[in-house]
């Protein structure tokens, strides 16, 4: 696999949720770009738009909330909730110049590795292209 | 904030260190403000090295610690304890996974994940700075389980449980509990049978007032979380009144015969694995429990014949949802044998080629004489580890109990025919423990062992009516050997259950192997990534029966611990409101889940208060608040915003 040192991805993974899909990517030895670095919270709708923004002032290339979708353990609100957040954090991210594409999110069930390996290796390539045409 | 951090970086053996550099991210660490001693450790959940850290905090008066390790999961507890008897909060610790999320996952980049590395070690120790003292909470748990499976394994567990003192639901998909273990006759070591075992399960299971059995169910939905599951269960119905009990009723037994013969429907017997046909009103064996016949909801076309004969028989009964309220869930539901694929080793193609497990009904169905498909069966042959140990299938792993169980089947066909001669075609014997008696017996009996390679399969041909099987012999400097069988046997392995919707509604994640995944095999047993989850017997691996029973009883007392004690402690991870910046608007009452934000007055205005015992620390009510007023304890600003800036630097 190609890897791009340069393109820092920043993972909001949930502790119940997506975060034992990631654990279970590396036990299965499913690679993905080593910039991917992961933080994780208790549900993706309690992120705040305010830590993304701060992930991309301090050089952050991408950001993904690896949602917990309808898996929540908290309740059915929190795709609608997560979806809110990104919709205010790509607002943000506009007023400040910085191309809403660099922020995704997708569902990530507790036994989706496959899927979130997949998810970081196209985030990397979209991030790489989108640097390669800047440049 | 802390500033006289213990570090310790481990190699997990060579897990993390054959691909992460753990020195270099020691000396890098080792330089970050605050951090008083970093080292490496071959292993740091060795009792030697908590030993080490709990002296190092003494010694050095250490205010935090963090430990870079394997995943949170495995481990966290372990160093929260580490902590506590250091004299530590064990909230001044912080674990950063550098396995599962870094070495394993970047086996193929070991510079980057070294970098990688140094940047979650420095994103902890930035996180541990900002930690603050905590008490856990503690959250109010039902003492009741959801047991799916009533095979030996779900029963077993049952009853462990419900002697402990829980609430028991028990859940069978099918109609008849027992699983597979009714399906074989004589067991090893114990010489019962697999009806004696079940039955003998069963008669708890029936007279403890704890269990409430469940057959023709299946899990619907589960919503909740540990302590508190609430589960939907779909019951189809038997379409027999639930007072037809044939025990001791030879004229209810009578009159059930006299319907399972007028039933026109014919389906093939999955019992049976296939090799005979059944009606769609059934009863598998006369002692099968519960002792009262079943009408096959799928196949039957309700023609009516059978409630000629029966007068239990009831068309009326409906589908039910049943609701339960649970603290854990424990999944017992078992494996599939190994289907071949149609022309492996001629199955499917050649007629008197079969599986072990039907071989194994064969024998019980053949009273005095071997005969398959009506011909006399006297010299037959065993191929071993046909969908095991695959190298150009999925399943390359062993399944274990297949050795010996077709070398069991071969001395009960030996010991219960005349003139029986066998033949074990066999990549080495795997008849572990005291199994190996079998083995040694069936070599005193005269059974015949050939051994092959991977590399050289056995060919199976038909010529004419003889059936051949050509083998290069590795035991004969790989002389090529044609045995001609009457009947072959190919020993199949465990494979996880088809169709199986309990992993996509409790969420299970499965191995490489696809079976259910424990944590960890030695450290976290039958436990899953799902609190309040627990898995045993065949669903997790390829087990033999007492395998199976010692899984269950770890399940179950797995389980029991963790929702006896009516409470469950839990993270205390709760939302706090800043006063001062907080001008109450509402939005946070509103998208919270539990009622657990309230308007009080402060100060002369209105503010947001938390209600710490409603509160569940989800964080939903943070991203709402325009002031950013509210924040999680353990995930505050600081100590997001400084774990973000540690990754970046």
């Amino acid at each position: 696999m190609k890897t791009n040192i340069q393109s820092k991805i920043l993972v909001f993974s949930t502790e119940k949720i997506s975060d034992p899909a990631i654990d279970l990517a590396g036990l299965l030895k499913k690679h993905y770009p080593p910039s991917v670095y992961t933080i994780n919270v208790p549900c993706s709708s309690s992120v705040k738009p305010k830590w993304i923004l701060h992930a991309f002032d301090k050089g952050f290339d991408g950001v993904f909330i690896a949602a917990d979708g309808t898996d929540c353990p908290y309740g059915e609100t929190c795709s609608d909730n997560t979806a809110n957040i990104v919709k205010q954090a790509h607002q943000e991210m506009k007023a400040r110049g910085i191309d809403p594409a660099r922020l995704k999110m997708a569902a990530i069930c507790s036994v989706c590795a496959e899927s979130f390996v997949k998810q970081m290796i196209s985030f990397t390539k979209a991030l790489e292209n989108e640097q390669k045409q800047e440049n | 904030m802390k500033n006289n951090i213990g570090v310790y970086i481990c190699q997990c053996g060579s897990n993390i260190s054959d691909y992460v550099d753990v020195e270099k991210v020691r000396d890098e660490v080792s330089k970050i403000e605050g951090v008083a001693i970093a080292k490496t450790t071959m292993f740091a959940c060795a009792d030697s090295t908590q030993k080490e850290i709990i002296e190092d905090v003494r010694n050095k008066k250490l205010d935090a610690m963090v430990v870079a390790s394997c995943s949170p999961k495995l481990h966290l507890f372990t160093f929260r304890n580490v902590a506590i008897r250091a004299g530590l909060n064990p909230y001044h610790y912080v674990q950063v996974n550098i396995r599962e999320q870094d070495s394993w996952a970047h086996s193929d980049h070991p510079a980057e994940a070294t970098l990688k590395a140094i940047g979650l070690v420095s994103a902890g120790i930035a996180r541990v700075k900002h930690s603050k003292a905590l008490k856990s909470i503690d959250i109010p748990s039902r003492n009741a389980v959801a047991i799916l499976g009533a095979g030996v394994s779900g029963m077993r567990a049952a009853i462990e449980m419900a002697d402990m003192g829980t609430e028991v639901h028990l859940i069978e998909r099918e109609h008849f509990v027992g699983g597979r273990t009714s399906q074989w006759s004589q067991l090893f070591t114990t010489r019962q049978s697999g009806e004696e075992v079940v039955s003998g399960l069963y008669n708890k299971i029936i007279n403890n007032e704890n269990i409430s059995l469940y057959t023709g169910a299946e899990l619907l939905s589960m919503k909740g979380s540990v302590g508190d599951f609430k589960a939907k269960i779909r019951i189809i119905p038997r379409y027999i009144k639930a007072d037809c009990i044939l025990k001791d009723n030879q004229e209810l037994l009578n009159a059930t015969l006299k319907a399972i013969n007028a039933c026109p429907v014919e389906i093939s017997d999955d019992f049976n694995f296939n090799i005979t046909k059944r009606k769609a009103i059934y009863k598998n064996y006369h002692s099968e429990f519960p002792e009262c016949p079943a009408i096959d909801y799928e196949h039957c076309t309700k023609c009516g014949e059978c409630a000629k004969y029966l007068d239990a028989v009831d068309f009326e009964q409906k589908e039910q949802e049943v609701e339960i309220n649970v603290g854990a869930f424990v999944v017992a539901t078992g494996f599939d044998p190994y289907e071949p694929e149609k022309g492996e080793y001629a199955y499917a193609e050649v007629e008197n080629v079969i599986t072990l497990p039907q071989f194994k009904r064969l024998i019980e169905m053949n009273e005095k004489e071997l005969t398959y498909r009506n011909k006399a069966v006297k010299n037959i042959a065993y191929i071993y580890c046909v969908g095991s140990r695959q190298t150009e299938g999925k399943n390359n792993y062993c399944s274990r109990y297949c050795c010996t169980s077709a070398i069991h089947a071969a001395i009960h066909a030996r010991n219960k025919y005349r003139d029986i001669n066998n033949f074990h075609i066999n990549r080495g014997i795997r008849t572990y423990g005291k199994q190996e008696l079998l083995y040694e017996e069936s070599s005193r009996n005269g059974d015949i062992y050939l051994q092959f390679d991977e590399e050289n399969i056995p060919v199976v041909e038909k010529q004419g009516e003889k059936l051949i099987i050509k083998v290069k012999d590795i035991l004969t400097q790989e002389k090529e050997l044609e045995v001609e069988a009457d009947l072959l046997v190919l020993v199949t392995g465990m494979v996880p259950r088809k169709h199986s919707k309990v992993s996509d509604i409790l969420k299970i994640p499965l191995g490489r192997d696809h079976f259910f995944n424990e944590i960890h095999p030695k450290l976290k047993p039958v436990e899953t990534v799902i609190d309040g989850v627990f898995i045993c017997g065949a669903c997790q691996a390829p087990f033999n029966i007492t395998e199976t029973i010692k899984s269950s009883l770890s399940a179950a007392s797995k389980a029991n611990a963790l929702i006896s004690k009516g409470k469950i402690e839990l993270e205390p991870t709760i939302a706090e409101i800043n006063p001062e910046q907080c001008s109450w608007c509402g939005a946070c009452t509103e998208v919270c889940l539990y009622d657990a934000i309230r308007k009080i007055g402060h100060n002369g205005k209105e503010i947001a208060e938390v209600d710490e015992s409603k509160c569940k620390g989800c964080g939903m009510c943070l991203p709402v608040c325009d002031q950013n007023a509210i924040n999680l304890i353990g995930y505050t600003d600081k100590e997001i915003e400084s774990f973000i800036d540690a990754l970046i630097s």
